[in-house]
């Protein structure tokens, strides 16, 4: 059934909501602590569980997938409804802020990548695995 | 004209959804043909969706964005609080644990330092702009994390909207430059391999960021990519508000 795909959302969506509340008021603080990710991690571990069981029926997969699909238009809803006006006199910390984060992480990929072993490239990797099909050529899928 | 208000106002979810729909058609048909997919549609959505806010707050004066104009309140239920996190959490469905186990240490350390690095450089820069509140400058800092880090964040520590309006383009932002940056550094910074592609993921975070650049780099470098970058966001909701945040108001106090 679909609806229990939403209710199994809904139910993952406000335990973790609650529990995100009830870890806010333990460490003193007045906020939601992580209870989006609470969730997710409920809804991940709830999908093992019923995968496990064989219950994860294509009504289900339905349920919660239709909302996940619908994420980035809900974000566009969101950000038509901030107080933009405000942000844009402030203009230049979004650049700055931006950018500089953006060189920070791709320097550090550029540094992880070359630690350790290097992994073989999409081409090599696609190389073997047309090597050992002996029928080479074009995959028929 | 009255009566086409009417009807639009009293069914102001499903005129949200109508907007919202045909916003990102226009967006994805931007993308297609204008910019040859080099920017991902959702972002030009995103832009579209904070420059009507901008307008909206020209015209009426008001700082909720397109939601102070009457027939378009429904995009505030759509964007609000409760249906921003269900669609979030729904996301977590897709990770494939056997897959993301496979990433291993190498891309829990990028996550690690994907969430942890834009949040040093987006707090620093929120202090040198003069915020001194701890909410803000956790809120601008998990906005540079990425656009949807920075408005759970901000919700959850209560900023005001002006900050999180500025966290989310800050957000945005990045996600345009990863978009669009990723196919001219992909050489320089190693990016023709799954392993690398998944500390890409890890580090880079925003996923609409990653797919579209990881796209426009090489089309099969894109699920490895996403894997990692979908735990970014609920990595980034987990400690910015918490972990994250209780530092920052060590450091500045309050």
């Amino acid at each position: 059934m679909t609806i229990s795909g939403v209710a199994l959302l809904a139910i993952c969506t406000l335990l973790g909501g609650f529990l995100g509340d009830l870890l806010g008021s333990a460490l003193g603080v007045k906020a939601n602590v992580g209870g989006v990710g609470i969730a997710m991690l409920l809804l991940i571990a709830a999908r093992l569980w019923l995968t496990r069981r064989g219950l994860m029926t294509a009504g289900v997969k339905f349920g919660v997938e239709f909302w996940g699909a619908l994420y980035i238009p809900i974000v566009v809803a969101m950000a038509a409804q901030q107080n933009v006006l405000v942000a844009a006199r402030s203009g230049p910390l979004v650049v700055i802020a931006g950018v500089a984060a953006v060189l920070v992480c791709f320097a550090t990929v550029a540094l992880i990548s070359r630690i350790g072993k290097k992994g073989e490239t999409m081409d090599e990797i696609e190389a073997k695995a047309r090597a050992r099909t002996p029928s080479a050529g074009e995959p028929t899928v | 004209m009255e009566i086409l208000k009417h009807a639009l106002s009293a069914n102001a979810l499903l005129t949200a959804f109508a907007v919202v729909g045909l916003v990102m058609w226009l967006s994805n048909a931007i993308s297609k043909r204008l910019l040859f997919g080099r920017v991902h549609g959702s972002a030009i959505a995103i832009v579209i969706g904070l420059a009507a806010a901008f307008a909206a707050g020209l015209w009426t004066g008001g700082d909720k964005g397109v939601v102070d104009i009457p027939v378009f309140a429904g995009i505030g239920l759509m964007g609000g609080a409760m249906l921003r996190d269900f669609a979030i959490v729904a996301t977590a469905f897709e990770v494939d644990v056997v897959q993301a186990r496979k990433a291993g240490a190498v891309g829990a350390l990028a996550l690690a330092l994907g969430t942890i690095l834009p949040f040093i450089v987006g707090s620093l820069i929120a202090v040198a702009f003069g915020y001194t509140d701890a909410v803000s400058i956790t809120t601008i800092g998990a906005g540079a994390v990425t656009y949807i880090v920075g408005p759970v964040t901000g919700a959850a520590l209560g900023a005001s909207s002006a900050v999180m309006a500025l966290s989310i383009a800050t957000g945005v932002f990045k996600a345009v430059l990863v978009m669009v940056g990723t196919p001219i550094v992909a050489k320089a910074i190693g990016l023709d391999n799954p392993r690398s592609a998944m500390v890409f993921g890890g580090l880079m975070g925003t996923v609409s960021g990653v797919s579209g650049g990881l796209a426009a780099t090489d089309r099969r470098l894109v699920p490895y990519g996403a894997l990692t970058a979908t735990f970014h966001t609920g990595l980034g909701c987990l400690v910015a508000p918490s972990i994250l945040y209780l530092i920052v108001r060590g450091i500045v106090g309050g």
